[in-house]
């Protein structure tokens, strides 16, 4: 007899992505819903979409979704959950979302010891608007207004923000991760699903930082986005657990 | 007075950023939250935080409310435009002062145009009520918390310094359990046993957008039908009304009774609702009165709805302090005295 091992998850509406071929998102979004679905949390989460190319993601997930305003989501989040402590909030946002008008709302999210999760999708460039400079942006890396590439000495450098969410005491878990390989996405779901349990665990505040590929704005194929993101993107963060408080106090 | 009113309406969560002349108001409703089990008060990093944690909040299903002046409510103002599109109820307190820019923190009321025009970006409309006394403040916020919710709209309430120094013996409302509110059946609370549920703004479909703004005009609509309302006094035989709200009101209602005392035949129209504006009741009252004269603690705002209600049908007139100044009766006594001659009124 056939066995299916392949499918559409559970809590993943039958709807066509509009994400670029050869984007992480489309990734990123899968690997969610396969852990709200193991997790067996369907029924109790709570999603939070970004304003970028991740704004559709309420069309995506078969959950509850509550928009936010750019950059807002940590600030939205803290209030579902603060209402409904019991139910399973996280934030999805890009990195100008988080890195840039968002970084209050975050790090003072993160250093409350909110008991959110957010997914932060790095991929170097505002996507939506059509590849200008984020602040995730490496040195020397083109975008749209930056001529010539990040110039550190005119455009700044690009921005640690889960390395400063880990100084902020009330967060737990942050890991960067990538979903450029099968060995990376395996790495990034687990990193989820530990973020995740964190929550349900009533921890504090978790975070995975996943670098993934634009292949549109960085104007590559998929394949040399994916090898793109190993070769620089790494260099500039690297992929590694930034803090694990979890161990341990994980049931 | 708010904070208090506030928590007996059921209101469970409120975040807030500390900023004069309302400081007073958050840090009551700390205390209030802290006593209560299912209470919830943030002091959020900034206004804008504040605010978005409103969203959240309110996309979960509790009444929620902020409070801010000035500069603080002009932060808030991204958040507002989301409540208001995505169909949200939240209550904010503005307790006005000095303006634009930082000014200073006396009592004024500069922000009625960002109050009753929308204040934030798109197609929109703000509840505003504007409260004159302690009372009546405990009642608004009480109110300001149903229309919310009957409207799943953002709903002010408009004060200043004044009313928030105000020292008076009050009589609260009985307190509400939130828990015996009608269950609201849009929130974000898990898709449990129901298809999952989005609140969002974003409809990129030009049609769909337009469609939206016109549900929320008719619902504006709704809103000025159903809650329109103005307070008057001793209008009856006035041959000029004084047309204020909030402490102007206050102000005006001493300098009325000075100039009765005068034997000047003159009234207050206060408007309660200052969005909706209470057109139809000054419309009604210029069928005998030909002279307005609109006093407010800035330099001409409200005097914009007295002129637009109105449309040329009686004379209108106005005397402002803005700034942070407050009139004292004696001095709105004098300009009535004046104005009241000047357009021989007081000749039969
Ligand atoms: S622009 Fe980039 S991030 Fe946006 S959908 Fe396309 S590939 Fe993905």
């Amino acid at each position: 007899m056939a066995k299916k091992v392949f499918q559409r998850p559970k809590y993943l509406k039958k709807a066509v992505f509009h994400y670029c071929p050869g984007c992480g998102h489309s990734i990123i979004h899968r690997l969610i819903a396969e852990i709200i679905e193991e997790l067996d949390i369907g029924e109790k989460v709570i999603g939070v979409p970004p304003a970028g190319c991740a704004v559709l993601a309420y069309d995506y997930f078969d959950v509850d979704m509550g928009e936010s305003p750019h950059g807002r989501g940590a600030a939205v989040a803290t209030g579902i959950k603060r209402i409904l402590p019991d139910r399973i909030v996280f934030s999805y946002q890009g990195d100008g979302d988080i890195a840039a008008i968002g970084t209050a709302e975050t790090i003072h999210a993160a250093n409350r010891g909110e008991n959110i999760t957010t997914i932060f999708v790095n991929n170097g460039v505002y996507g939506m608007t059509g590849g200008q400079m984020a602040p995730t942006t490496l040195a020397g890396q083109n975008s749209t207004t930056t001529p010539g590439g990040r110039d550190v000495k005119r455009d700044g450098f690009p921005l640690d923000l889960s390395e400063m969410l880990a100084i902020a005491r009330g967060s737990v878990y942050i890991e960067r991760t990538a979903v450029n390989s099968p060995k990376n996405i395996m790495r990034t779901k687990r990193a989820i699903t530990k973020a995740f349990k964190a929550q349900m665990d009533g921890l504090g505040f978790s975070l995975v930082e996943i670098l993934s590929p634009c292949p549109t704005n960085w104007k590559l194929s998929s394949v040399d986005a994916c090898k793109w993101v190993e070769e620089s993107m790494v260099k500039t963060f690297p992929l590694k657990v930034i803090k694990d408080e979890v161990e341990g106090a994980i049931s | 007075m708010i904070g208090e009113a506030a928590v007996r309406a059921g209101c469970r969560f409120y975040a807030g950023y500390p900023i004069t002349p309302q400081n007073e108001l958050a840090e009551y409703t700390a205390s209030a939250m802290a006593r209560l089990e299912d209470g919830t008060f943030i002091q959020a990093e900034s206004e804008i935080a504040a605010i978005n944690m409103l969203i959240g909040a309110s996309m979960a299903g509790a009444r929620v409310m902020t409070s801010s002046s000035g500069p603080g409510i002009s932060l808030k103002q991204e958040g507002i435009s989301f409540l208001a599109a995505m169909e949200l109820p939240a209550v904010i307190v503005n307790t006005m002062r000095g303006g634009p820019g930082l000014g200073n923190i006396a009592p004024a009321q500069g922000d009625y145009f960002q109050a009753t025009r929308g204040g934030g970006h798109g197609d929109y409309r703000t509840i505003v009520l504007a409260p004159a006394s302690g009372q009546e403040l405990a009642g608004l916020t009480r109110k300001a918390f149903e229309y919310a919710d009957e409207y799943k709209t953002p709903v002010f309430i408009l004060g200043d310094g004044m009313m928030g120094q105000m020292m008076e013996p009050v009589e609260f409302p009985e307190p509400i359990d939130p828990r015996s509110l009608p269950p609201k059946p849009w929130i974000l609370d898990g898709a449990k046993g129901r298809p999952s549920r989005i609140i969002k703004s974003l409809l990129l479909d030009t049609s769909v957008e337009e469609d939206h703004n016109w549900k929320l005009t008719r619902k504006y609509e709704r809103i000025t039908r159903e809650i329109a309302r103005a307070d008057t006094y001793m209008t009856t035989d006035a041959r000029l009304v004084v047309t204020a709200y909030g402490t102007a009101a206050r102000i005006a209602k001493g300098a009325i009774k000075r100039a009765r005392e005068l034997g000047l035949k003159v009234g207050l129209f206060r408007p309660v609702t200052l969005w909706p504006f209470p057109k139809r009741a000054l419309v009604e009252m210029s069928r005998q009165v030909k002279d307005f004269l609109v006093f407010e603690m800035s330099t001409g705002q409200m005097l914009e709805d007295v002129k637009l209600s109105l449309e040329g049908r009686s004379n209108v007139h106005f005397y402002g302090r803005p700034g942070g100044i407050i009139s004292t009766p004696d001095e709105i006594a004098k300009v009535i005295n004046t104005l009241y001659h000047r357009q021989h009124l007081n000749e039969d």
